[in-house]
């Protein structure tokens, strides 16, 4: 039988490994990758409590949850091109210009 | 009808957003339209919305609330947002911003602001977050032929979303231990059996996402890099607005709703606080960029805010509101005057630039140096009252340490801020930069802004009070 512990465990390791991937990843899609992982990870906490709490809340949070995550996936991606286009480079090592 | 009157104000802004984003759309080439007025007229519909609602408490399904609490802060926002459409008046055409996206995003993410201040779920505070975060995001890249500006937007944007997906994992586990997202549901869930590991978990992730949004340190790499990129005026506004807002949903969640696990969250917010005084006014010195500067100082007084919430009788909870409006004048008048000295070649913001300002421009030299005063917190300005409050509430906690940091690293801030001053009366003007003529509309703006710095100043009274019976609304 899997109980609510086994889905918040999953989730944290998902989120563990999305936050490992922002640090340790070296090409801002992939960045960007890592952060939509880690709001996955919270969807799936969201569902499994919903579930476990026999409400409708949580599958509906989620949707709101997918709503602002595309949006920023949106703002994201537009905002990777307009630096790609000044740097000609995806490694966030090269983005410079803007220290101490 | 009446579930509506609660996002009035919110959606009074919404519709000048949307004015803005029409005029602009149906704008002729080469027409130049005065959208910053219709911002003006928008914002001001809606202090005075704010002002109608006063005393009303009117609720909108449970999930807005207009309490005296967030009108308060609707109001600084509206200040915020008024000043920064006068400003940009002069500004925007100047540096080549597209003005109807401009105006467009500025009022959407101070629509965003008003939701987060008013918002009593968690799930709408994100919401907001989220509606404002964005806006400001792209705001900070707007000037797309700017190497740093993209990468400033880039930075905020990774730094942003990284923090709002630990701010949604703690609204999980809040979920997870009452059942809802709404404050006052999980307030009672966490009173009637605090201290489990799931709401622990929930308090240090929230904590962790406004941590990121107020800027207060470990999480503050992003502030110097995304103010220094963004165009001025920009900085201006989020400098002023995203922390007025940010600490409005943070003083509302931490003071009503977990205030049961205080004796958790109290110790790590005080070293924070202490870290995030230290580490502005210390690294802050060693600027020569006056929007790197500006930067660092607005993450020392995050700390000073953060302390009124760690303090938190009743006088430091008013204190954290009072405080919230005297930074906001202060802060966007100085960072007002240098994005009116800019120029799209030049944009005016380091040391040297602001050599001679007195010959040239005596009376923006005289009103820079009372909004730098009052930064840093010298009497008569509202900068010391709102220090002196927050620091006589951390003592009265007994919080002596926190107290004494507060004090020596506003005094190490004065060295930078007198910099400026310095640099501005007894540096002689050696072949500077041409400033660019400042529009009357504008220069009576500030001299507003400095008018209400010496009144909240001089007699403070009367807002304090007003801050002390707003904050109460929120239990």
């Amino acid at each position: 039988m899997i109980s609510l512990n086994h889905y918040l465990i999953l989730s944290g390791i998902l989120f563990a490994i999305g936050t490992a991937g922002v640090f340790l990843r070296r090409n801002v899609i992939t960045i960007l990758l890592s952060i939509e992982i880690m709001l996955n990870a919270v969807n799936l906490t969201f569902v499994a409590v919903g579930r476990y709490l026999n409400t409708v809340d949580g599958q509906i949070i989620t949707f709101f949850v997918m709503t602002v995550a595309a949006a920023e996936a949106a703002v994201g991606l537009a905002l990777v091109i307009a630096l790609f286009r000044h740097r000609e480079t995806l490694s966030p090592d090269a983005f410079t210009a803007l220290k101490w | 009808m009446i579930d509506f009157y609660a996002v009035i104000p919110l959606l009074i802004v919404v519709l000048a957003g949307g004015a803005a984003m029409l005029a602009e759309a149906f704008r002729q080439p080469g027409e130049r339209m005065p959208i910053a007025g219709l911002g003006v007229i928008g914002l001001v519909g809606a202090a005075a919305a704010s002002c109608f609602l006063w005393n009303t408490d009117a609720q909108s399904y449970g999930a807005i609330r207009a309490d005296n609490f967030a009108l308060f802060i609707n109001l600084i926002l509206c200040g915020i947002g008024i000043l920064t459409m006068i400003f940009s008046n002069d500004v925007v055409e100047r540096e080549g911003l597209p003005a109807g996206e401009y105006y467009a995003l500025t009022l959407f993410a101070i629509a965003g602001m008003m939701m987060m201040a008013a918002a009593t779920d968690l799930l709408v505070i994100f919401i907001a977050l989220e509606i404002l975060s964005l806006a400001v995001y792209v705001l900070t890249g707007l000037r797309r032929s700017s190497a740093a500006g993209a990468e400033a937007a880039f930075k905020y944007f990774l730094l942003g979303a990284f923090s709002s997906a630990f701010f949604l994992y703690g609204i999980a586990f809040a979920f997870a231990i009452s059942g809802s997202t709404r404050l006052d549901v999980i307030g009672t869930a966490i009173a009637s059996g605090p201290g489990g590991t799931l709401a622990l978990l929930a308090v240090g992730l929230l904590a962790i996402g406004f941590a990121f949004k107020v800027s207060a340190v470990p999480f503050h790499m992003w502030t110097p890099d995304a103010y220094e990129g963004a165009p001025t005026i920009v900085t201006a506004f989020m400098s002023t607005a995203v922390k007025a807002a940010a600490f409005g949903a943070f003083v509302r969640v931490f003071l009503s709703t977990l205030e049961p696990l205080q004796g958790h969250w109290v110790p790590v917010l005080s070293v924070i606080s202490a870290l995030t005084m230290i580490l502005g006014t210390v690294v802050g010195v060693l600027q020569s960029n006056i929007k790197r500067m500006l930067a660092y100082s607005s993450i020392a007084h995050a700390g000073y805010l953060l302390l009124g919430i760690v303090a938190a009788n009743a006088s430091g909870k008013a204190a954290v509101l009072f405080y919230l409006a005297v930074y906001a004048i202060a802060n966007l008048g100085a960072l007002g005057i240098v994005a009116l000295l800019g120029t799209a070649d030049h944009e005016h913001d380091q040391l040297r630039d602001f050599a001679g300002l007195w010959q040239s421009r005596p009376g923006l030299a005289g009103l820079m140096t009372i909004f730098l005063l009052s930064l840093g917190g010298f009497p008569p300005t509202a900068g010391f009252i709102g220090k002196w409050y927050i620091f006589a509430a951390a003592v009265q906690e007994g919080h002596y340490w926190l107290a004494i940091i507060g004090v020596l690293s506003s005094v190490v801030s004065v060295f930078f801020y007198l910099r400026i001053v310095v640099m501005m009366y007894m540096t002689e003007d050696a072949a500077g930069p041409v400033r660019p003529p400042i529009s009357a509309t504008a220069m009576a703006a500030l001299a507003v802004a400095m008018i209400v710095t010496f009144y909240l100043g001089i007699l403070p009274t009367r807002v304090i009070d007003l801050a002390l019976q707003s904050i109460q609304t929120i239990y």
